[in-house]
């Protein structure tokens, strides 16, 4: 009786230790160490994506002259545009121009904006970048949750819902979806907001600060505008959740199970710990290895998606940009959005590396 | 329910191989364990009947089909579900339970025809840079990055863009955003085996290496890859769908899946369901029998990775 105070006592202080001074010294410099190491990573990556979108223009078959030009061009237009563009030069020097092209921010000019692309990108980017983080902070709320109660009653009602929500999750249309969902909340019930763009004609958006209408109506005092914006987003925000929730659900259920069944979890639970601190404290924090490295693939299908859920909810961001200009043949957006998606993505995989390196203290003292 | 689908392995498996008893005993029967698996999880058998339902449509579908999927009629335009129109008519009057069946044919090619060309594609590049490493080796796992450095629709929307907007590159694109995952798991499997003991001894037997791989390696690999091509033929059609969703490769009027939801997006909120919500659904059940499959296939194949 009298051991089991103690023994918990000296896991809790085990579990709270700090490193000292010497050894946070030299975590710290393998750490820099290990960022720079996987910083130099993402040059590659992007080199590849540079020279991919380069391609995806000019090698492939078709008259890149006459996408650029448009639909309507006259034979005279395409020629003017090919000179414009140095499509008449050799590929290497064509090369060289689109880098420093893009090395001066230029991605070209879209025809049916009249505007560059660049500017077009930046004024979009905030309401794309609002709704997918929004949709993926929403899917870990629930998903992560989910799939704790999930691998804790193994075989439970939770854990068949969370069986079922992993394989109709990934096996939704999202373009299905978002319909499904304004048809039922917006047509049928009433409680949602019309499906049409980032706020009802009735309000005028926010005075840009950050972009983000819910940030920008915080700042600017106006409560009923941030309802408003909220309300706009509810549907396609849920939309991308119920997409992304079903891989972070699955992830997080399979390695919890793993975790909950090492060895140092059940040496806690026999040192005398409860239950919610041996789940919460010992098992839940390394099974948030694996879910943060899965973070990487949802990304990938969270920018995919979030085009469809655009088209779905006349959502004014990039996705739906890149749409409008496909349908008109405009090209330059195009590729204008196929870089900046992919800089985002790779950009977004360092960071989730960087944090895993952060939240895992073997792989900073290894390193 | 459940239990009239349920089979006792014991039971059934040496009865349905008579003969192949002593055999059975001494090494693990491959239809056996599949009975037991299925016997275990009644849903993958489920799926198959569904597979099934799928491909007949896709064989049969103009037979099958009440009326023209082509031919509209102004005069029965927005029928809600009836007798006569099973899942309603669309905007143009035109049945839609015969296009959705129409459609099955054209989704079903597009995923298969992907599903094929990467499975050639990623399954020959993948254990070639396992097996002889190198350059190869390099050359192959940067190709592999440069694809996965971009969100997958995306660039397979890029790629139709720039080759032009027809089926045959919805093909293509979705064999091209599939590449990596078929040439990594092709790329390790070969990896393994390259210097196995029955490798060793074919070499000593003097097989050139090319024999070797065609001989030795890929009947090895051949089972992952089988089961990694059931796992992404709902992803294929997911893909394609949503490419034409968003105005690409299938022109109207053809039947297709996606492209029928994006006919009826407008008509949802105003009320008129139907004609997005049955080809929606179609879309739906169709990935997720081939999301089931596959699980159910990959519990066969490969029992360690089973969830």
């Amino acid at each position: 009786m009298g051991i089991a105070p103690k023994v918990r006592r000296l896991w809790q202080g085990c579990a709270g230790a700090m490193p000292t001074l010497r050894t946070r010294h030299v975590v710290v410099t393998a750490m820099l160490r290990k960022i720079g190491k996987r910083l130099a990573t993402v040059i590659p990556s992007l080199v590849g994506v540079i020279v991919v979108t380069f391609l995806l223009t000019r090698v492939l078959p078709g008259d890149t002259a006459a996408y650029f030009a448009g639909p309507a061009a006259s034979a005279q237009a395409i020629e003017d545009v090919r000179k414009q563009l140095g499509l008449d030069r050799p590929l290497s020097e064509q090369f060289i121009r689109y880098v420093s092209d893009l090395a001066h921010g230029d991605l070209g000019k879209s025809l049916t904006t009249g505007q560059s692309v660049t500017a077009d990108i930046a004024a979009r980017l905030p309401a794309s970048a609002e709704l997918t983080l929004l949709g993926l902070v929403a899917a870990m709320l629930i998903a992560v949750p989910l799939g704790i109660v999930a691998a804790v009653r193994q075989g439970s009602p939770v854990d068949h819902a969370c069986r079922i929500v992993a394989t109709a999750g990934v096996s939704l249309p999202v373009f299905f979806t978002g319909l499904l969902l304004s048809y039922v909340f917006y047509y049928r019930l009433g409680w949602a907001a019309e499906p049409l763009g980032r706020l009802s004609f009735l309000y005028a958006p926010p005075p840009t600060i950050t972009g983000f209408y819910l940030i920008d109506s915080l700042i600017a005092r106006d409560f009923e505008l941030f309802r408003a914006a909220a309300s706009q987003l509810v549907l396609p925000v849920a939309t991308l959740a119920i997409f992304s929730l079903a891989p972070i659900a699955r992830m997080t259920r399979a390695s919890m199970l793993a975790v909950l069944a090492s060895d140092f979890v059940r040496t806690a639970r026999a040192g005398g710990l409860s239950p919610g601190t041996v789940v919460m404290t010992y098992a839940f924090r390394n099974a948030m290895l694996p879910v943060v490295t899965t973070l990487g693939m949802v990304f990938s299908f969270l920018l995919g998606a979030n085009v469809l859920v655009e088209k779905v909810f006349a959502w004014p961001g990039i996705g739906s940009y890149a749409v409008e200009a496909l349908i008109a043949s405009d090209f330059a957006p195009v590729q204008g959005f196929v870089l900046t998606m992919a800089a985002i993505y790779v950009l977004l995989n360092l960071a989730i590396d960087l944090i895993y390196g952060v939240i895992d203290p073997r792989v900073r003292i290894e390193a | 329910m459940t239990e009239a689908v349920r089979i006792d392995p014991v039971e059934v498996a040496p009865a349905a191989m008579p003969g192949a008893r002593a055999a059975a005993a001494s090494q693990p029967s491959v239809l056996r364990h599949a009975v037991y698996v299925i016997g275990q999880n009644p849903v993958t058998g489920l799926a198959f009947g569904l597979f099934l339902l799928i491909v007949l449509c896709a064989i049969f579908g103009p037979l099958i089909a009440p009326y023209d999927p082509l031919a509209s009629d102004t005069d029965a335009a927005y029928q809600a579900p009836s007798a006569a129109h099973w899942f309603g008519t669309d905007q143009l009057g035109r049945d839609i339970l015969s296009r959705v069946i129409a459609a099955t044919r054209l989704d079903l090619t597009i995923a298969v025809f992907s599903v094929a060309l990467v499975f050639l594609l990623g399954g020959v590049s993948g254990v070639m840079a396992g097996f002889f490493g190198g350059w190869t080796d390099r050359i192959v796992g940067r190709l592999i990055d440069t694809i996965m450095a971009f969100p997958l629709f995306v660039l397979a929307m890029g790629i139709v863009a720039a080759l032009g907007n027809t089926v045959t590159n919805i093909v293509l694109a979705t064999a091209i955003v599939n590449f990596p995952l078929y040439a990594r798991v092709a790329r390790a499997e070969a990896n393994v085996r390259r210097d196995a003991g029955f490798v060793q001894a074919a070499r000593l037997c003097g097989n050139g290496e090319l024999r070797i791989v065609l001989t030795q390696i890929l009947p090895n690999v051949m089972p992952i890859m089988v089961v990694q091509m059931s796992l992404t033929m709902g992803y294929a059609i997911l893909n394609a769908a949503g490419l034409s969703f968003i105005g690409l490769g299938v022109r109207p009027p053809t039947p297709e899946w996606g492209i029928m939801v994006a006919e009826g997006a407008a008509d949802m909120v105003s009320g008129k369901w139907w004609i997005a919500f049955f080809p929606g659904g179609a879309l739906m059940l169709a990935v997720f029998c081939f999301n089931l499959l596959g699980d159910g296939l990959r519990d066969i194949v490969d029992p360690q990775r089973r969830t």
